[in-house]
């Protein structure tokens, strides 16, 4: 089984980089963009599925500064969007 | 009595702290793929890369064979002090309360601090001289400090908040201009600046001595009564 974790930093919590490529954009002439935040995209193929959150929970992500995201889905399946 | 440095691959500042100890004490290098402390009576855990620093600061380090035994002894009372990667290592591994977040100026930074000493009833800053600001420098990429609010009062009330920059002096946008913090326990330290690169006149202050001689007070009942 094919699956992505999606890690982001908390909300509340100060995101220096999304700020910084925020204001970057506007450089190159892409206005109005707002709320940006970068996070990490962790791609993994797995056995038992059912292990993610524990494992994200230990490992993946540090809870205390970071929401994560499970997507399931082959290898060829385009991420959404 | 006797440091143990933790060695893992990426740490650079394990001779400077083996250095620094060996100037109250004795010190040798625990590597971190034994599962043995080699009968320390304290444990440093330095600054640098470990494992390169992949996923998050100090994420990969806390599952190194050392570790177990480090935690062992943490759980039993032993005397810990993370500098700066080992700060990192030591919030991922659960043994200090918080998180270490990328600098809010994104950059990495190397520049002397002055450092205020919160709690000097600790058994890493007994020896520090009492209303004294400490200079010690700090280089780091992801030195903020980060604690939900209920645990940062948890922290401040208990006195766990050691270090505080000095007002103006936060470099990383650390909450609360916190530097160093301990356990709940008191035995777990954990600072972003680095103690032991200021221990000879040559690079301009002596004021990390102070943390490692605490320690050495600490344990031989000496100092301050």
């Amino acid at each position: 089984m094919r699956a992505r974790v999606l890690v982001r930093p908390k909300a509340g919590i100060l995101d220096p980089q999304g700020q910084a490529v925020e204001r970057a954009l506007p450089a190159l002439g892409f206005d109005g963009v707002t709320n940006v935040h970068v996070g990490r995209l962790i791609e993994l193929d797995l056995d038992d599925p059912a292990r993610l959150p524990e494992m994200c929970e230990q490992l993946l992500a540090n809870p205390l500064i970071e929401d994560y995201e499970v997507l399931l889905g082959s290898v060829e399946e385009p991420l959404a969007g | 009595m006797r440091f143990g440095v933790v060695v893992f691959p990426g740490s650079c500042d394990d001779l400077d702290a083996q250095l620094a100890a060996r100037r109250v004490g004795e010190a040798v290098a625990l590597w971190h793929a034994d599962r043995d402390l080699q009968g320390v009576d304290a444990v440093v855990i330095p600054g640098g890369f470990s494992y390169g620093d992949y996923l998050r600061a100090g994420a990969i380090a806390r599952f190194a064979p050392i570790m177990a035994e480090v935690i062992e002894f943490a759980g039993a009372g032993g005397l810990v002090m993370g500098i700066c990667n080992g700060f990192q290592v030591l919030c991922e591994a659960g043994l200090l309360p918080g998180a270490l977040l990328p600098n809010t100026g994104l950059r990495f930074l190397c520049r002397q601090v002055e450092l205020e000493v919160v709690n000097p009833d600790t058994p890493f800053t007994g020896a520090c001289p009492r209303g004294e600001r400490l200079s010690i420098p700090v280089k780091h990429t992801t030195g903020r400090y980060y604690a939900p609010v209920e645990t940062l009062a948890e922290l401040e009330a208990a006195g766990q908040v050691v270090l505080r920059y000095a007002p103006d002096q936060n470099p990383n946008g650390s909450i609360a201009n916190i530097a160093g913090v301990t356990n709940a326990g008191g035995n777990v330290f954990g600072l972003m600046p680095h103690p032991e690169h200021a221990v000879d006149p040559l690079t301009g202050s002596t004021d990390g001595l102070a943390l490692f001689a605490s320690m050495r007070d600490a344990l031989t009942g000496a100092g301050r009564p």
